[in-house]
């Protein structure tokens, strides 16, 4: 499918599948057919994208920060309880501990989840055409797939608040175990993808050219040089991070916990907890601050890289005026580059950096809601027109 | 579809597998008893020194250390993975437009493959081979991914 007259958006009725089926509409009609996989894919991944987003958004908004200090609070309670002589009040601050990184944890996989799962069922419909396997049997691996992408990160979200209640495992709730269970069948939809991905392979026959791999619109030119480059940018932070800040990172944290259970056992005077305690608590909770945001930017800046190349194959299926198709374009690459730059400032400029690191957040959303908007009008013009065309699809 | 955009898409369909696998196996059966050793040895760190017992709690401190470089490492290799498997499929998708000739972007697939398994792989055996070797390996493997990511933006940039 393609073609100018599509890309431009509005015409579209004027082209719509014809009886001989040989115009632009036809050539959509059967490259993104109804109840295809290829057209569950594309939905199912843009929504699990969105999804995942807007869970972390929420999460750095509303339980980030707040759960960060209730872990410095209890670690300084188990500080005051080794000073104190209270063995068993330290063991309880650090179970708490371990709730409250439970709780961060899990959304921070069911977020992360959720997004690759996103990925991963878009990259996969522009493989489609690559891949040898019956319409039938491919609409079922892209259900497997979608289903488990959305029941994983729903059950590692709920692995904090289920707990081991009724579960028949020592260690693994019943959270976990639908969890697992989903990531097995999202496990299986990739190893039959593959196996189509090998027989196309195997045969040596070349595809049907597809509109996805031949986008050159403005928009989608932009969002791919942006993508490839917020990955370069993201490779490079991670090689520079691992080089100079990871190792050393870890012997500081192993050497401040020290500081802290030694000084509070140790050191003389009156205090609840002595100063070199004190100063060891402080510097462990900017060194979990810096290791945090380093992360998140490089991670999201790899992420985001990734979303923009996506999003510039399936500019074809967004059924917008080019001027809208160019806004949200811009609009997510300003989000993509605002979010890791100000995660990374937050140290130094605090929550002015955070509230803009949201707003970036906001601008991705927002940007793939618009194009998301976009292929949901593209598909519901191509069933209205293709009607007598059915379903269609490949053999 | 040229051979070495085949070799890509397989090649990075295959690593998303296998991340996967790794990934379920981990979480299923080493994932929750890693998180419990952590947690208990870093208590048992500062109920020893609640205790006096300055030895026992460095000791504890130490098996925490150690545990979470472990673990760090074991979750750096799956979501390294899963995330350079991505970049290979995408990239499968885009190789008709890189400028360079078969020959070019064949040695070019065969980079951006080798970095994107053996870079986590190099961190991953940094748990069980001393993290020398493992050190270097990520390291020469993020090196090649790097060139070759590089080259392929060139590659793009000069699209005709």
């Amino acid at each position: 499918m393609g073609g100018d007259a599509l890309r431009a958006g509005p015409p579209l009725h004027g082209v719509m599948v014809t009886a001989s089926g040989t115009s632009n509409g036809a050539r959509a009609a059967a490259a993104f057919p109804r109840p295809g996989a290829r057209r569950l894919l594309v939905l199912g991944g843009l929504a699990l994208f969105l999804g995942g987003t807007i869970l972390g958004d929420v999460f750095a908004i509303f339980i980030l920060h707040p759960n960060a200090d209730r872990i410095g609070q209890a670690l300084a309670a188990a500080t005051a309880a080794v000073r104190q002589h209270r063995a068993e009040d330290a063991g309880q601050s650090f179970a708490a501990i371990g709730g409250f990184l439970e709780n961060r944890g899990t959304k921070v996989d069911a977020h992360s989840h959720m997004i690759g799962f996103g990925y991963l069922a878009m990259l996969l419909a522009i493989l489609y055409p690559w891949v040898r396997l019956s319409e039938t049997t491919s609409r079922r691996l892209a259900a497997m797939l979608i289903t488990g992408g959305v029941v994983l990160p729903v059950g590692v979200f709920a692995i904090h608040y289920v707990g081991l209640a009724y579960s028949p495992l020592e260690s693994i709730g019943w959270a976990s175990i639908v969890a697992d269970a989903a990531g097995l069948l999202v496990v299986i939809a990739c190893a039959g993808f593959l196996a189509g991905l090998w027989r196309q392979w195997r045969s040596g026959e070349t595809p049907a050219e597809d509109a996805l791999l031949r986008e050159r619109s403005w928009a989608g030119r932009v969002l791919m040089a942006g993508g490839t480059l917020l990955i370069l940018a993201g490779f490079l932070h991670g090689a520079w991070y691992a080089g100079v800040d990871l190792y050393a990172q870890e012997k500081q944290e192993r050497d401040l916990l020290g500081a802290m259970a030694d000084s509070a056992a140790l050191d003389p005077g009156p205090g609840v907890i002595p100063e070199r305690a004190g100063t060891a608590l402080n510097a462990y909770g900017m060194l979990q601050a810096d290791h945090a945001v380093k992360i998140a930017a490089h991670s999201h800046m790899i992420e985001f890289g990734l979303i923009g190349l996506l999003a510039g194959f399936f500019q074809p299926f967004v059924f917008l005026s080019e001027a809208w198709k160019r806004r949200w374009a811009v609009v997510l690459l300003l989000g993509s580059v605002t979010l890791p730059v100000a995660v990374l400032l937050e140290l130094r400029y605090g929550l002015l950096a955070g509230g803009f690191a949201d707003a970036g957040g906001a601008l991705v959303i927002t940007a793939l809601a618009g194009m998301l908007a976009g292929v949901l009008r593209f598909t519901g013009q191509l069933d209205a027109a293709s009607e007598p065309v059915g379903a269609g699809g490949r053999a | 579809m040229k051979r070495s955009q085949h070799l890509l898409a397989v090649a990075g369909l295959a690593l998303a597998v296998w991340a996967m696998s790794y990934g379920f196996y981990y979480a299923v059966w080493i994932e929750h008893q890693t998180l419990d050793h952590i947690g208990g040895s870093l208590a048992g760190a500062f109920q020893h020194a609640a205790l006096r017992e300055t030895a026992a709690s460095h000791a504890s401190l130490d098996d925490y250390a150690r545990a979470k470089y472990v673990y760090t490492r074991e979750v750096d290799a799956h979501s390294h993975w899963i995330g350079l498997a991505m970049i290979l499929m995408v990239l499968a998708a885009l190789w008709d437009r890189l400028s360079f000739g078969e020959g070019v972007r064949g040695m070019l697939a065969l980079v951006l493959i080798a970095g994107a398994y053996g870079f986590p792989l190099g961190v991953l055996i940094q748990n069980y081979v001393g993290s020398g070797v493992g050190q270097g390996i990520a390291v020469a493997a993020s090196g090649l991914m790097i060139v070759a990511f590089g080259l392929v933006a060139v590659g793009f940039a000069r699209e005709r």
